[in-house]
């Protein structure tokens, strides 16, 4: 159990059951009245997130969360197979399970595993991953604009939006943060999806080339 | 930013000064503070640190001043938030054979003078709303805020846990932006340390000042009768001993001074949450240069 003074960011939380994730969090004691605690909730089972107020007074139930380390192994035509890093079991997750992350699987790929009450619930990906652009419209020489895009597949099949100067054969990055929510990387390009486009192979980037 | 917030503190002691009022200093170690259900003190060896100055100004009142003035840091224990900080700066005023409507004259000459100082207007901008602050304040009861945006009187019929928690949810995210807003009469029950009104004993003479939704300044026509303040004071150490909180001694040197205490208007207002205002930052994590 928490107290409502134990809540605070990032912390986990239960509610009917469901875990939820603290995406955000505010303190707030009207005048001379008990504390408030206004949070904004992720629900780590479907994704939504909501507002909740806690009273001071609220107990809140703690979820039974545990991060498991796998490595991807193969797609069985349908259920995505992974690997147990300290145990080698097997481990075999829906699609539903992994939602968009199964687009950036990558054969021998560590990722994490969260599961609440003993069972998966979703999968976290690396900080970030690569993947290179198999169809788009020509690439459009010298325009740089980032707000402008349009879109184009990757090898996986899904489909997202770069900007006009990407072209079929440019590798893209998408980068996550540690709660599985997708942030675009620096160097101020904004994209649809959360991912940042970059024209060198993924070994170049990692090395600190910009885009030019 | 530091020079901002020091011409802030500036312009308001240059505004007392020229009002007569006598800048004091009392102790901020504190063996009984004031005694409130929600408002916790930060243990400091065998005392506590002030929560706030008031009963220490309260028995200068008492002892003959009459205009008194005091900017000092206060702390509250567990208060962490983007408009909160367990140690905050406090202004705090009273003034004598006065009652909350007066010091509301000087809040509204006070913050026309400090915003002309700073900013050179008061015409200001807060968060991409317009925040004008004078001459005209939005003026609204407790009964009727709660009335029109949560569909209860609450002076009528008074709930402490439904009061506070409607007051943040449904009544604070409706107050209008654009001019300063008082909340005032209070249900007697959230009155704390303020009188009843005379013709209408079921509220108290205490008011909220709200500037783009944030709440500023509260004032109160102080409680000058020490049998109800001890009544007070003895229910609210009942409450918190039931709610498992510490429970302050009495202050009994307040108390047996209270009943040389004429007719008073005080006021506490957040200098930190002012400066955020004029200086139109979201949080004090832009103000604060320390944060805890």
């Amino acid at each position: 159990m928490y107290s409502a003074s134990d809540l605070r960011k990032g912390l986990k939380i239960e509610m009917d059951g469901v875990p939820f994730d603290i995406v955000e969090y505010e303190f707030y004691r009207p005048g001379k009245g008990q504390a408030m605690y206004k949070c904004r909730i992720r629900n780590l089972l479907n994704g939504n997130v909501t507002d909740k107020t806690f009273r001071e007074v609220d107990s809140i139930d703690q979820p039974d969360l545990e991060e498991r380390e796998m490595q991807y192994s193969y797609n069985d035509g349908e259920h995505f197979v992974f690997l147990e890093n300290r145990t080698y079991e097997q481990v075999t997750l829906s699609p539903d399970v992994l939602g968009t992350a199964k687009y950036f699987l990558r054969e021998d790929m560590t990722v994490k595993v969260l599961f609440h009450n003993g069972r998966a619930i979703t999968v976290n990906l690396p900080s970030y991953v690569e993947k290179e652009i198999v169809e788009t419209e020509p690439g459009v020489r010298g325009d740089t604009a980032t707000n402008v895009t349009k879109p184009a597949k990757i090898d996986s099949g899904l489909e997202i939006r770069v900007p006009l100067f990407i072209n079929q054969g440019d590798w893209v990055r998408r980068v996550f943060r540690a709660c599985g929510e997708e942030v675009s990387w620096s160097r101020g390009l904004k994209l649809e999806n959360g991912v940042s486009a970059i024209r060198q192979q993924p070994d170049a980037v990692s090395s600190g080339a910009r885009i030019p | 930013m530091l020079e901002f917030r020091s011409r802030v503190l500036q312009a308001i002691r240059r505004w007392f000064i020229e009002h007569d009022f006598v800048e004091v200093e009392t102790p901020v170690r504190l063996s009984t503070p004031a005694l409130e259900l929600h408002i916790n003190a930060e243990p400091a060896g065998d005392h506590f640190l002030r929560t706030s100055p008031e009963l220490h100004m309260k028995r200068l009142v008492a002892a003959g001043a009459r205009r008194i003035f005091q900017l000092g840091p206060c702390f509250r224990r567990g208060e962490r938030g983007s408009r909160h900080n367990p140690e905050y700066t406090m202004l705090e005023w009273y003034r004598a054979d006065a009652n909350y409507a007066d010091v509301l004259l000087d809040t509204k000459a006070l913050l026309a003078f400090v915003a002309g100082e700073v900013k050179g207007t008061t015409d200001l901008v807060y968060q991409g709303h317009p925040l004008v602050f004078a001459p005209f304040w939005e003026r609204l009861t407790i009964a009727e805020a709660f009335i029109r945006w949560a569909g209860w009187d609450p002076v009528k019929n008074y709930n402490a846990d439904r009061f506070d928690f409607d007051l943040v949810e449904k009544v604070e995210p409706h107050l209008p932006r654009a001019a300063p807003v008082i909340l005032t009469d209070y249900p007697a029950a959230a009155g704390a340390l303020a009188r009843r009104k005379p013709d209408n004993p079921a509220v108290a003479e205490r008011w909220e000042l709200y500037l783009g939704g944030l709440e500023i300044a509260n004032a109160y026509s102080e409680l000058i009768d020490p049998v109800e303040q001890r009544t007070r004071f003895a229910e609210c150490a009942g409450q918190r001993a039931a709610a498992g909180r510490t429970v302050y001694p009495l202050d009994e040197e307040f108390l047996a001074e209270l009943g040389h205490m004429p007719p008073t208007g005080g006021v506490a207002l957040g200098v930190d949450r002012l400066v955020m205002i004029l200086a139109d930052l979201a949080t004090l994590d832009d103000l604060l240069p320390f944060r805890e």
